[in-house]
């Protein structure tokens, strides 16, 4: 039976679905420094997805890829004990202030250095940015097929995988071959739970710098467990165009940044009793706003 | 000839709306920047079509032509935009924010190494000084938009590549047909230059379109429920509101993800923006993201228990107490009381 190579594509987001009024600071503007970070959504349903396909196919191998800054380990850690088998954090300085263009060529330079890929599996796209752009661009760097707004796996067989895709205006199936990209929708069926055997056994997981950092006698732990230490990699561990990183490589600068901060109007005031609601009701009926 | 250029998008061979939105959008900025406005339309039997196209002032429409070419698919729509960029050279080029443009806009744009914004609720000309060399760009396309869950507004700039490209969500920019008699020139590309039988890999098994029931982007009077609403059975309260008044039902976001509303339904950043002449907000708190969907409403009610939600701040009249409790009594005043 046929061992896929399947590399999920991850995000360490804030968690910007809790910008309510508790995170709004007197002037009306966001406290950004209260959000908790999180995995973003999406890309645990895709997580869920490459899970799926290693249920049909055993022995197929899932590595979670991320990018981002050292604490971004902890969304890797969250993937082993949902069932990834391997985890990556790509993370250097000089990734720093990357676009969506210079983060997809980062992911796809680090796929290759991965090796032979089968699926790579992300969310279709992330909670802060909601631009969607690094699927279809890793796609396209590594010079391969993308299926966008993947709902399920409908079939899947040695040479080719069919996707049931949502669009705006129905579903459509897809059939395509190996490899490609696929970004999940967050309309796929949600990310199974954590296991406790997975959560015992990786509980101490950590990169060697996080370790270093903590004056853990890293190179002892590193030596006794081996799947504790999580993979790190900088530009030294991919074959890079250094002109195309971070901010160099970033066709699009903010020129410019905004606090949205809403012109109150007068208002007025009603309870829920009925001559209340009888008097707000008359006026909207009197003034033909209804009726 | 760095001129503008916008995608034309087809569903099911009709052209949509955010297309010519796109275009009338399209011919104001090329009349600030004295180019021609130009526009790529791809797909199957599309002669004819044109005659809806140029009143909206497009000086050159290409065509591509073949019955490979619909419906969309990702790969040949991407190998015919970036050999015809390569070629014409656009400094803008525009497409809509819908399935097809937010999967073809990034693989283009990756394949041309240029910038693009996504879901821009803005687009502006004007300047940039670069803060190290003191290079001054002049006509760059501002690319305006909500970001960090539509708490900011950031204004996005591609100062060295192009073309400049960007997305824009149906119905967030006016159509405006400019000259019902517009004389632009049609020029049909011979598609065999620009796909290659490698573009036609991914297969298409099977389709299901419906055309969506949902139509609250032109609804007059919408009633949206949040989060607060509580369930999707406490919800058809707010249907029974909506078709009492003769509106739709509109959702923010958690009230979707919450699985209360379809995703139709969703207004907001990355929902529908909409213009009712009433905008009934029911145990909605008010996320930024949401607001920006509605706050052009022509008058506002808001329905909470919470009297201090941010939405009461933008809403002309606040109702304090539980959804379940004020939409009979809602539904009961206006029974009695018209005809």
């Amino acid at each position: 039976m046929k061992k896929f190579n399947i590399v999920v594509l991850a995000k360490q987001v804030p968690d910007t679905r809790k910008a309510g009024k508790d995170a709004m600071k007197a002037d009306g503007t966001i406290n950004r420094s209260i959000l908790p970070a999180i995995f973003n959504p999406e890309d645990l349903h895709a997580l869920e997805q490459a899970l799926n396909v290693k249920d049909q196919y055993p022995g197929s191998t899932i590595t979670l890829l991320t990018m981002g800054p050292p604490r971004a380990v902890e969304i890797l850690k969250e993937g082993f004990y949902r069932g990834a088998d391997d985890g990556i954090l790509l993370t250097d300085r000089a990734f720093a202030g990357s676009d969506t263009l210079a983060t997809s060529y980062a992911l796809a330079s680090a796929i290759k250095s991965i090796g032979q890929v089968d699926i790579i599996f992300s969310g279709r796209q992330a909670i802060d940015g909601d631009t969607a752009q690094v699927g279809p661009q890793v796609a396209e760097k590594l010079g391969i097929p993308q299926v966008t707004y993947a709902e399920e796996i409908v079939k899947i067989t040695d040479k080719a995988i069919q996707v049931k895709r949502r669009l705006e205006h129905g579903v459509e199936t897809v059939e395509c071959p190996f490899p490609l990209v696929i970004t999940v929708n967050n309309t796929a069926p949600h990310c199974r739970p954590r296991n406790a055997k997975r959560l015992m056994k990786y509980k101490h997981a950590s990169t060697m710098s996080n370790r270093q950092e903590n004056n853990d006698d890293y190179l002892a732990s590193a030596i006794a467990h081996p799947h504790l230490t999580i993979k790190e990699w900088g530009v030294n561990n991919i074959t890079v165009d250094h002109e195309q990183l971070g901010l160099t490589g970033s066709p699009t600068k903010v020129k410019k940044v905004d606090n949205i901060i809403f012109q109150a109007v007068e208002t007025k005031t009603f309870t829920d009793l009925d001559e209340d609601i009888d008097e707000l009701m008359k006026e909207l009926v009197e003034s033909h706003i209804v009726g | 000839m760095n001129n503008i250029i916008v995608y034309i998008e087809l569903v099911e061979g009709k052209i949509s709306d955010v297309s010519f939105e796109l275009l009338t959008k399209g011919r104001s900025l090329a009349n600030q920047l004295k180019c021609n406005l130009e526009a790529i339309l791809i797909g199957n039997n599309l002669k004819g079509m044109e005659k809806e196209l140029f009143p909206y002032g497009i000086d050159t429409l290409y065509v591509a032509d073949d019955a490979r070419l619909a419906p969309y698919a990702t790969l040949p729509h991407t190998s015919i935009l970036v050999k015809l960029f390569q070629e014409q050279q656009p400094q803008i080029a525009l497409m809509g924010a819908t399935t097809i443009g937010r999967d073809l806009g990034p693989r283009v744009s990756s394949a041309l190494k240029s910038g693009l914004t996504a879901d821009c609720t803005e687009l502006e000309i004007g300047t940039h000084t670069d803060s190290k060399t003191k290079h001054v760009y002049n006509e760059l396309l501002y690319q305006i938009r909500p970001a960090f869950g539509g708490n900011i507004i950031a204004t996005i700039i591609n100062p060295d590549c192009r073309p400049q490209m960007a997305t824009v969500r149906e119905g967030v920019m006016k159509k405006e047909i400019v000259d019902i008699q517009y004389k632009g020139k049609l020029v049909n590309l011979e598609v065999a230059k620009y796909v290659d039988e490698t573009d036609f890999i991914v297969k298409i098994i099977e389709r299901h379109i419906e055309a969506s029931k949902v139509d609250i982007k032109n609804a007059p009077i919408i009633i949206a429920g949040g989060f607060g609403v509580g369930s999707a059975d406490n919800f058809k309260l707010l249907h029974k509101l909506a078709s009492v008044l003769g509106g739709e039902v509109g959702a923010s976001r958690a009230a979707v993800d919450a699985g209360f509303a379809e995703h139709a339904r969703q207004i907001g950043q990355t929902g529908v923006t909409v213009r009712p002449k009433l905008y009934i907000a029911c145990g909605i708190s008010g996320q930024v993201q949401h607001l920006a969907g509605m706050m052009e409403s022509n008058l506002i009610i808001s329905i909470n228990n919470d009297p201090q939600a941010p939405i009461n701040k933008i809403a002309n009249y606040v109702i304090t107490g539980k959804v379940e409790n004020v939409i009979p009594k809602m539904i009961k005043y206006y029974r009695e009381h018209t005809k």
